[in-house]
């Protein structure tokens, strides 16, 4: 046999093994999450290394338990789980009505300023956040506006409008000018053609860039701690998740099912746009 | 969604049937202007959230402020170096500054070779490929705090998976206690990184290795090249620019990391990075002059990697 011969059979052999460990590494910890949070904690001490529900231990009363409210002895997540819906849904809405228009202004519209605004992005989208929270928590705190949703979700606008800009301004740039010329001729404003033209060709990208918004709100923790800590009733599931993890009264397993609850919908969300997603997060790339 | 129309960017203005009466100027001024009014509310919130706090942060390195103090100080108190002196000078500064850079070179590196390997195994047709890929995506998308949740719980001493089968199958003596000894604590912060972020290298590598074009790879094949050497002289030349594209984008972004070192260990067992001790600063102590200080040192050494890199990688782009 020769050297290529033994690499082509090796590698398939290779090819092979590589994709199942990947698969192994990256839902592992799904999985090992999804069974913790339904195994009682007794149990779980005992037997720390199973992989599976061993029969008769399969429980429900840890989402029970997360999801009451906490005076009814529960840990309150429907609280939260309504808080984070509440940001992440506004956050998305207020960011595509800022982003469409802004969007289009820099992939069709000749301004003063064009260039410098996709630098501007770039600048933002690579900043830290900890500089940018210093002083918003600064302004907050003396503003009362600390403890605010409305405050949350401002924050959030800004950090998701570059990727939302960048991604619809490149959709944009693949509609045929011809068309809206068409539209202009037949008598379309500005916005019509926005409205009538531009955005119903544009709705994969449009819907692309919503899941990206609402996932980014709805997994944030950094900009939550700092607002809402001292606010229980206002806390986000990610925010709740962390800070009774850091205690020791809640049952790991009560909160490996709080984990299963902040992650679901994401991986639904997922599931269901990831062709969408992927694309538009890497349309350009391959042009290297 | 990948290919770019002939005309894009063109506006649709110019070959638009003016109106009698109206003289070219005014066209181009009315899109000039419409440009603007659409671009208006995004500028509006990126200067108003991001733009005002940084600039405000850096006159705040400059004061002396702390939270109680706060109402009294304006936005143009007095201006001192002390704060900056201070950071500079105090003992943990410099190991903070040492394991940032540690953390990210470490995660950037991890993240991209585990990517990449991703990347060349998915890269062929297989039955289930797509589920594959979006599986493989997962730890990138899913909430850091669940994620950091499920990894403290596998590590546990006590209860965790993966200390219970060291014993069981690799016959380990004791369990480790990989987030809080100073051994294995940073190495297992890395290991996350490379582990959450290797979806991001995985998707823009496969990305370019989709676009690269299939006679290159059947002209070498002919020529006798092995599939090891494909890779290397065939496969790997592409991918270099986008390689090191990821890798400052990463390095940038692992730079800055606060969330997954805050979750995983609260920075203690030698995993304190920048972010996190600023952080530390702004709540614990309040010292918000100080915090401050030390998010303008990051900014600073950050914008530093930034040019040496675009030095680099500029010049090499030229030649």
């Amino acid at each position: 046999m020769d050297r290529d011969r033994i690499e082509t059979v090796s590698l398939r052999w290779l090819r092979r093994l590589v994709i199942a460990g990947f698969l192994v590494v990256t839902l592992l910890p799904f999985w090992y999450m999804l069974v913790l949070s339904v195994r009682p904690i007794e149990r779980l001490l005992l037997d720390p290394g199973s992989l599976w529900v061993p029969f008769g231990e399969l429980t429900v009363a840890t989402y029970a338990e997360v999801l009451k409210s906490v005076e009814s002895g529960g840990q309150g997540f429907l609280t939260f789980i309504r808080n984070s819906g509440l940001v992440a849904l506004a956050a998305t809405v207020l960011t595509l009505l800022v982003a469409i228009p802004g969007a289009y202004a820099v992939s069709r519209l000749r301004f003063f300023g064009r260039r410098q605004v996709s630098a501007l992005f770039l600048a933002v989208y690579l900043f830290p956040s900890i500089v940018i929270a210093i002083p918003l928590f600064v302004v907050f705190s003396r503003a009362g506006l600390r403890g605010s949703l409305f405050g949350l979700v401002l924050v959030y606008i800004s950090q998701t409008l570059p990727v939302s800009v960048y991604m619809l301004k490149n959709y944009f740039e693949t509609i045929p000018v011809s068309l809206e010329e068409s539209a202009a001729i037949d008598g379309a404003g500005r916005l019509g053609i926005i409205r009538r033209v531009s955005l119903p060709l544009a709705a994969p990208s449009v819907m692309a860039v919503a899941l990206y918004d609402f996932m980014i709100a709805w997994n944030e923790f950094l900009f939550a701690l700092l607002f809402l800590v001292d606010r229980p009733d206002r806390w986000t599931v990610s925010l709740g998740l962390s800070l009774l993890a850091d205690g020791v009264e809640v049952p790991k397993t009560v909160l490996m099912a709080g984990s299963v609850i902040l992650t679901l919908p994401i991986v639904v969300l997922f599931f269901a746009g990831e062709r969408l997603l992927t694309e538009g997060l890497t349309s350009g790339a391959e042009k290297g | 969604m990948t290919t770019t129309a002939p005309e894009a960017g063109r506006s649709p203005t110019p070959e638009r049937p003016r109106r009698p009466g109206r003289r070219p100027l005014t066209l181009r001024r009315r899109e000039s202007r419409a440009g603007l009014a659409l671009v208006a509310p995004t500028l509006l919130v990126v200067v108003a959230v991001i733009g005002i706090p940084i600039v405000w942060t850096v006159v705040l390195a400059f004061q002396r402020v702390r939270l109680a103090t706060l109402r009294k100080t304006g936005l143009f108190g007095e201006l001192t170096l002390d704060n900056v002196d201070r950071v500079l000078h105090t003992p943990g500064f410099a190991d903070t500054l040492w394991t940032t850079v540690l953390y990210s070179v470490g995660g950037t590196v991890g993240s991209i070779v585990v990517g990449l390997v991703a990347a060349l195994a998915v890269r062929g047709p297989f039955r289930g490929r797509t589920l594959v890929r979006a599986s493989m995506l997962l730890p990138y998308v899913a909430p850091v705090v669940a994620m950091t949740f499920v990894w403290q719980v596998m590590l546990d001493p006590q209860l965790g998976i993966v200390n219970d089968w060291g014993r069981r199958f690799l016959g380990w003596d004791a369990p480790v206690a990989f987030l809080s000894q100073e051994s294995t604590a940073l190495w297992t912060v890395i290991a996350f990184e490379a582990w959450r972020y290797f979806p991001f290298a995985f998707l823009f590598l496969l990305a370019r290795l989709q676009a690269v074009p299939g006679e290159l790879e059947e002209a070498a094949r002919v020529d006798g090249a092995t599939p090891t050497q494909r890779f290397r002289h065939i496969l790997l030349p592409q991918l270099l620019p986008v390689i090191a594209l990821i890798g400052v984008l990463r390095f940038i972004m692992t730079f800055n990391k606060f969330d997954d070192v805050y979750l995983l260990t609260g920075g203690s067992a030698g995993t304190e990075v920048v972010s996190v001790r600023v952080y530390q600063f702004l709540t614990a102590r309040t010292d918000i002059g100080a915090a401050a200080a030390q998010a303008v040192v990051l900014a600073v050494v950050l914008l530093v990697f930034v040019a040496i890199y675009l030095r680099f990688f500029g010049a090499r782009r030229e030649a």
